[in-house]
């Protein structure tokens, strides 16, 4: 009774597995081809973070067009996922924007490197039909909304800071992620650098019990509640509100400037901070004129020493490339470039990237 | 008062447009989003989308050839886990169901309908992904195929219950063994519905995305053969939905038309088989 | 019990196996009834494994908790202080409120299809009701931000609340995202599993029955109150089970227009959370171990109250059906 189905089924299968052996499309030809090799295809599996998604797609499209016989899959799961996945051992590298706790490091099932690879900001978007400028807001005013103290857009402490805006009389309408999300690390991180009280009565975190405000899905969904409501607050990356035009809070920084979220702050933001030994460090609230404060690095995750020589020495070229050639492809999608004495040391770093005894990048 | 004629006239009347009118209410919001998905996808629809592997932002003539084969491979699997072991449980219900074994089946199938795609698929990740040490179709069209067998089961006993005993005795009285009177008669006379609820299952978990970020996973570039990670529509357009950028934006609406066409061409397709075979209804 | 050898071969069985109990039975019925009962018994197993994992997962937590799991509203990750009282809240009130908006609409759906609608009319009309079926979760979601919140916040929700603000369901701030929009969109998500599946339901009604009511003087509406219903009756309970179903496991969809706060409201323009939501929502980021044990006991209380709202749907049914039957002509 199924049996014409199961031809027609067949048939389909048929032709999905055909397809599905088609190699990969030609490359164009490149006038860089420092790599090319004549070898088994090789494929690399990633995980984790949603933020340098576009960024990292980028990097493997070019990558690939460079070495046409290494593919890299990265899926955007989210960084507790890439980190479970790395220490699972499902996935060759993993990508997170909050650096990994000992206890998760203790799980995994060799030495972990935290690699930063890429800068990028949390923005504050607003929608104020009346505003002309940029908004101008203070650490504790900024801090004081999410707590739920200031309610009303024309409160006085917004208006000092803002004395030639208009504010009507409306409630804030205050949104937050739901979900867990790097983005909500780095601002609950900063909200607790600028603020004691707002680390010991909400905390810093993935997820935080937020004191007001409405939650949405991820940071399209913040954007979708920010454009679509009027009079909404809420904290996204920056990618989401340069792309959909929203305009971006100026925040003072701890120099007591008034800074907008440009690539130049981000990247002075970097400067400003010293990166310690473990390659992780905050760069909230830095110190420095031109500091935008809520950046934060993103970092991918290696394994020391790789268990699979030839893909750990694909894995550590491509790693190697992307701090270097990959960095001219930030600009565009709204992240920053790794500053050059940062690259010094994460280079150092790579170079301990081990097969066994075998150091996976030599010469380079 | 009106006499009791004219107002059993009026129920009826009264029945039958609120009937017409929750019709009307159904559809609309299904205008609202076909509109909304068309008009917005309409746009990314072209030559590429269908045969070319995705490009990263910046760069034009992108498509999602290799998300449309990969869910194209999906549900062929789920459909090979969850139909014939769907339908033969549903048999199972609907003829030797009294017992307290098949309340107890029955009972799991609704509760199972119930459990979010999330949970099945971290469920079948740690039996399946973990221990392969790798994310794998196999591994997305068993997820699915868990999805879909409440649904093909329920559906199959319930439309299998309602086929007349008469054609069975009709059957049985010809000499025929009561396994063929069931599988050739019984069940043949219930396809087109069970085709319905088959098809109700498929088109859902042709559209499930939380299952598959952690079995199938993803993949830029083409699959081969059932066990790498492949890509596939709902995951493509969850991904670029939620990405800031506009060009994906739309690339993740095309990919929802795409997806509805899809389904709409397997739901035809499948109605159109089992009428030609069972006859016209 | 031997079978004339006029009959055809295709009918004679072809071999007979001596039960236990000493009857023959035919060998293809046996392997039949066997087969089908594995396959049967695999759904009890799937189920059994899923729920043994989910209380394996969420050991720890049911350790450090308790009952207090359950009754606490705290979600804190932060202090690692986890309660899932709001969450049951908002995944049954949620629930209830798409089959309060879908079951009535469903019906009308299915009936309209299987006895009003003249022929040229089902089969596309039918076919659109399916398609909302295949509209991906994440295009629901997507429209829910997009074109219902707003319409609610502009125009539903403002008019609820004049008409009839006096009830505790209509008030509080009016932001289109909330219970309200949750409720809709799930309604919408499963009116095509409960219509398509009543449909067929309905259409499987032998039309004798449809027809003796007919030709006894009933109005079309008549026959399908007095003949047609009460026959189908177990597939549309069975139907709505499903939907139900649908709409408890739903997660994508919903967490986009809910609000997702943990806090329990009565007003339908609160802000809610359901379980499904936060499980889908944390998981994917959760680290520590006590995390992501409160989060599998999340799934593991929605299994619990999965097979709570069943029993009671069995309940209620057994509880209709065995009513007294008195004046249905």
């Amino acid at each position: 009774m199924f049996a014409r189905r199961n031809l027609i089924v067949g048939l389909l299968l048929g032709l999905v597995a055909c397809k599905g052996n088609q190699p990969a499309p030609a490359p164009a030809a490149s006038d860089v081809a420092p790599a090319l090799k004549k070898e088994d295809a090789i494929s690399l599996t990633g995980a984790g973070a949603t933020f340098p998604y576009p960024l990292y797609s980028k990097w493997i499209s070019e990558y690939n067009k460079l070495n046409p016989n290494v593919k890299i899959n990265y899926q955007s799961i989210g960084s507790g996922g890439g980190i479970r996945q790395i220490t699972a051992n499902t996935v060759d590298f993993g990508a997170t924007d909050a650096p990994m706790k000992e206890d998760e490091t203790k799980q995994a099932s060799g030495k972990l490197f935290h690699i930063p690879a890429t800068i990028g900001a949390v923005v504050i978007a607003y929608n104020l039909p009346e505003a002309k400028g940029a908004l101008k807001l203070t650490p504790e005013v900024l801090v004081a909304i999410y707590a739920g103290k200031i309610t009303m857009w024309n409160d006085p402490k917004i208006k000092a800071d803002n004395p030639e805006a208009k504010f009507p009389a409306k409630d804030i309408s205050v949104v937050y992620r739901t979900d867990g999300s790097g983005t909500t690390a780095v601002f609950t991180d900063y909200l607790g650098k600028v603020s004691p009280d707002w680390k010991e009565k909400v905390g810093v975190g993935k997820v935080v019990k937020w004191p007001t405000g409405l939650g949405a899905k991820g940071n399209e969904g913040v954007t979708g509640q920010v454009k679509t409501t009027p009079y909404t607050i809420g904290y996204i990356e920056r990618a989401y509100a340069s792309q959909n035009k929203l305009p971006m809070a100026e925040l003072k920084n701890k120099a007591g400037k008034f800074v907008a979220p440009t690539i130049e702050a981000m990247s002075a933001a970097a400067d400003a901070v010293e990166v310690p030994e473990e390659l992780f460090v905050s760069l909230a609230d830095a110190d420095g004129d031109a500091v935008y404060p809520i950046t934060s690095y993103s970092y991918l995750l290696l394994y020391e020493d790789a268990k699979d020589a030839v893909k750990g020495e694909a894995l550590a070229k491509y790693v190697w490339w992307g701090l270097h050639d990959g960095q001219k492809f930030s600009k565009d999608l709204d992240y920053a470039p790794i500053p050059q004495k940062v690259l010094s040391k994460v280079e150092g770093r790579l170079k301990q990237l081990r097969s066994g005894d075998k150091k996976l990048l030599t010469g380079a | 008062m009106l006499s009791r004629y004219a107002r059993r006239k009026f129920m009826n009347v009264f029945v039958r447009s609120t009937c017409v009118a929750a019709t009307v209410i159904a559809l609309i919001p299904l205008v609202s989003v076909l509109y909304y998905v068309t008009s917005r996808g309409i746009g990314g629809i072209s030559l590429d989308f269908f045969s070319e592997l995705p490009k990263p932002v910046g760069e034009s003539g992108g498509g999602m050839a290799n998300a449309l084969v990969g869910t194209l491979k999906l549900i062929f699997l789920a459909c090979v886990f969850g139909i014939p072991p769907g339908v033969l449980a549903g048999v199972y219900l609907a003829e030797f169901g009294a017992s307290r074994f098949g309340k107890l089946v029955r009972f799991s199938a609704d509760v199972m309908s119930g459990v979010p795609s999330i949970t099945v698929g971290i469920f079948v990740y740690s039996l399946v992904v973990l221990r392969a040490k790798h994310f794998s179709a196999f591994a997305g069209g068993l997820a699915l195929g868990v999805l879909m067998l409440p649904t093909v089961t329920r559906t199959t006993e319930e439309l299998l219950k309602l086929v007349p005993e008469s054609l069975r005795e009709a059957a049985l009285g010809l000499g025929l063994p009561k396994w063929r009177a069931t599988l050739r008669v019984m069940l043949r006379t219930a396809a087109p519905g069970i085709a319905t609820g088959v098809m109700l299952a498929v088109a859902r978990v042709a559209g499930e995305t939380a299952p598959l970020l952690f079995t199938a996973f993803s993949n830029p570039f083409w699959s081969s053969g059932l066990n790498e990670p492949t890509a596939s529509l709902p995951v493509n357009i969850y991904n670029y939905a939620v990405s800031p950028y506009e060009e994906w934006h739309r690339q993740a609406w095309a990919a929802a038309l795409v997806l509805l066409l899809l389904v709409l061409l397997l739901n035809v397709s499948a109605r159109l088989l089992v009428r030609s075979r069972v006859g016209a209804r | 019990m031997s079978v004339s050898h006029e009959i055809s071969p295709l009918i004679r069985p072809r071999s007979k196996i001596l039960t236990r109990f000493g009857r023959e039975v035919n060998w293809g019925d046996f392997v039949f009834h066997r087969t089908t009962a594995l396959l049967a018994a695999l759904l009890i197993a799937a189920l059994a494994a899923m729920a043994a994992a989910m209380v394996h997962g969420s050991a720890e937590s049911l350790k450090t908790f308790g009952w207090g799991f359950v009754s606490s509203q705290v979600w804190d990750p932060v202090r690692d202080v986890y309660g899932a009282l709001p969450f049951i809240y908002g995944t049954i009130a949620s629930s209830l409120l798409a089959l309060f908006f879908a079951v009535p609409i469903s019906l009308g759906v299915a009936i309209f299809l299987s006895e009003l609608a003249p022929a040229w009319l089902r089969g596309p009309v039918g076919f659109l009701v399916e398609l909302l079926a295949a509209v991906p979760s994440v295009v629901y979601g997507l429209w829910g931000i997009f074109a219902l919140a707003p319409w609610l916040r502009t125009t539903v929700e403002p008019f609820l609340a004049r008409t009839l603000g006096f009830l505790p369901f209509f008030q509080g701030q009016q932001r289109g995202f909330g219970m309200l929009a949750g409720g809709i969109i799930l309604a919408i998500m499963i009116t095509p599993t409960i219509s398509s599946v009543s449909r067929e339901v309905l259409r499987a009604v032998p039309s004798a029955l449809r027809e003796g009511a007919l030709g006894l003087g009933a109005t079309p509406w008549e026959a399908v109150r007095i003949a047609v219903l009460p026959y189908a009756r177990s597939g549309l309970v069975g139907a709505t089970i499903l939907g139900l179903g649908r709409a408890l496991g739903e997660t994508m969809a919903i967490t986009m227009v809910i609000g997702n706060r943990s806090e329990i409201s009565a007003s339908l323009f609160a802000p809610s959370y359901t379980m499904a939501s936060v499980i889908a929502n944390e998981f994917s980021e959760a680290t520590g171990s006590l995390y992501l044990s409160a989060l599998a006991e999340v799934g593991l209380l929605l299994f619990v109250v999965t097979v709570l709202l069943n029993i009671v749907a069995r309940l209620l049914v057994w509880r209709v059906a065995h009513l007294p039957q008195g004046g249905s002509l």
